[in-house]
């Protein structure tokens, strides 16, 4: 209730602001605008076609960069050099945005799918590998002998224990990975081509319609929104309770 | 059954264990107790085959061991549950290892959740359960595996007094019924003197058993029996020895596990208030 009431009241103010006229149509939209152009856009097809263009991209991007975190945590947790080594260049890469691949990408794959899907991958990857890593490293060591006790070994003691303790972290890694993934779609669709949502964003400040940008945000932002907290949220708290992280 | 010859563990300079002799026979219950840090539960680790003894041999039926093997399982003091894996998952988690057949399995798996009493929550998850439930299931998926021996590092300690009494009548029953070497390591004198055959006392820096005591009284024992009041007192005394050496060590030489039992102040001799 509150914050419908909240809601509510930055649209009046925002309307109001607008009302007042002191910057032209194509610097601040009026919200009652914007709204029609979302629900004008969700209609005819363009935002809805250009929605799924996006989930398109991301969902390939997010899916390389998870499968492929994992098996370089694997790696990484299982062979000291290699965490040494590599896992410290992890840490660094970490801290770069991932739009600055774009350059390097577009060299490589040429304009178009292959290079935004590449800084998605970029753009989530890093995540994956050190939230998996720490999982891996940190499993109760009490379970790992327990393990051995009931007579695992090697490979077995692997997969059955060692993975299956370390899913709250990968739990973790996944939604970050999802969050970092979508925004490094983002500043890839508006630098590059295609039809996705942030093509549209481009497309409409060509035009001067900051109707059309201000709809495609609330589109970008609604779309994070929910899958971070009604999908991935969820998930999460339900293995922690499971796994016994969380105080009840 | 078990044979420890002179065995000897040392963390770097530092010697956890020196000279251990012990022979424990079959069936026998056996506890070890000491102060903390005497290596009670490194001694029952290096027979489970978890930690490696420096030197010397451990011998299970004339034969040294070498690493783990589900004739010698381990009950851990925090129960150590799979939390992903319910009740029936835990317990059949170590089966599925030694044992092929699915009906077997399950029909083990049955008969000893009945044996702890937990038919009920088979399909409760571990973040469900109390610990006392808890650590019966941990229980009923180590005596599943049917091991010759029976492991036990502080399986009750950190369960609260009435929930541990149940516990214990529970594993005297089950070790009553299947015959099982238990050795069981704990701080609880009254635990320990109630469950076990044998009592073995460990002293600190080097551990090394310091003595090794008998309980030759029927099974199964009510904790009101007066028999196990005195034994108790016995092995207090002999342990109160050791437990100084620790307080000593931890608090200085002035520390005296006994105190003068007359109240003495300077201000406060007779006629002193006047």
């Amino acid at each position: 209730m509150k914050r419908i009431i909240f809601l509510g009241s930055i649209i009046i103010l925002w309307e109001g602001v607008y009302k007042l006229d002191i910057w032209p149509d194509f610097m601040f939209p009026s919200p009652l605008n914007v709204l029609d152009t979302l629900i004008d856009g969700l209609m005819n097809g363009t935002y809805s076609i250009a929605l799924l263009h996006s989930l398109r991209r991301l969902l390939i991007g997010y899916t390389i960069a998870v499968t492929l975190g994992i098996v370089i945590s694997i790696v990484l947790a299982t062979n000291k050099t290699m965490d040494e080594t590599f896992g410290t260049l992890v840490l660094s890469l970490q801290s770069v945005p991932s739009v600055v691949w774009l350059p390097l990408a577009l060299l490589w794959f040429k304009m178009g799918e292959t290079s935004i899907i590449f800084v998605v991958v970029v753009g989530g990857i890093w995540n994956m590998i050190m939230n998996t890593s720490t999982g891996i490293k940190n499993v109760d060591p009490t379970l790992i002998r327990c393990g051995k006790n009931l007579g695992y070994q090697g490979l077995d003691l692997f997969t059955k224990i060692i993975l299956p303790a370390s899913i709250p972290h990968i739990i973790t890694g996944m939604r970050l990975a999802w969050a970092f993934c979508w925004r490094a779609l983002m500043a890839a669709e508006i630098l590059s081509t295609g039809q996705g949502l942030g093509q549209i964003l481009m497309w409409g400040r060509d035009m001067g319609n900051m109707n059309t940008v201000v709809s495609v945000m609330l589109m970008i932002a609604f779309t994070g929104l929910i899958t971070d907290n009604l999908v991935f949220r969820k998930i999460e708290l339900k293995i922690f309770e499971k796994w016994g992280l969380m105080a009840s | 059954m078990i044979k420890i010859n002179n065995l000897n563990k040392a963390y770097g300079k530092i010697n956890v264990l020196q000279d251990i002799n012990l022979h424990i026979k079959e069936s026998e219950f056996v506890s070890f107790i000491g102060p903390s840090g005497c290596g009670k539960s490194t001694l029952i680790n290096i027979i489970a085959g978890l930690d490696k003894a420096t030197s010397g041999k451990v011998l299970v039926d004339e034969k040294e061991i070498n690493g783990t093997h589900t004739d010698r399982i381990m009950v851990f003091q925090n129960a150590a549950l799979f939390p992903w894996l319910d009740v029936y998952g835990n317990v059949a988690f170590g089966l599925k290892n030694i044992c092929k057949d699915p009906n077997e399995i399950r029909d083990k798996v049955e008969e000893v959740l009945r044996k702890v009493h937990l038919s009920k929550f088979k399909h409760h998850y571990p973040h469900q359960l109390s610990g006392g439930m808890k650590q019966r299931v941990s229980i009923a998926r180590s005596i599943v595996m049917d091991p010759k021996i029976l492991l036990m590092d502080e399986p009750f300690s950190a369960l609260d007094e009435q929930t541990r009494m149940l516990l214990h009548n529970e594993l005297q029953e089950i070790w009553m019924e299947t015959g099982k070497t238990i050795l069981f390591v704990t701080h609880n004198i009254r635990e320990a003197v109630k469950l076990s055959d044998r009592v073995i006392i460990m002293g600190i820096r080097p551990g090394c058993i310091v003595d090794d005591i008998a309980i030759d009284m029927a099974h199964p024992r009510q904790s009101t029996d007066s028999n196990l009041f005195y034994k108790e007192e016995l092995i207090f005394r002999k342990l109160k020895v050791e437990i100084e050496k620790v307080a000593k060590e931890e608090l200085g030489n002035e520390y005296n596990f006994e105190k003068n039992h007359l109240s003495w102040e300077h201000n406060n001799t007779m006629g002193g208030g006047i």
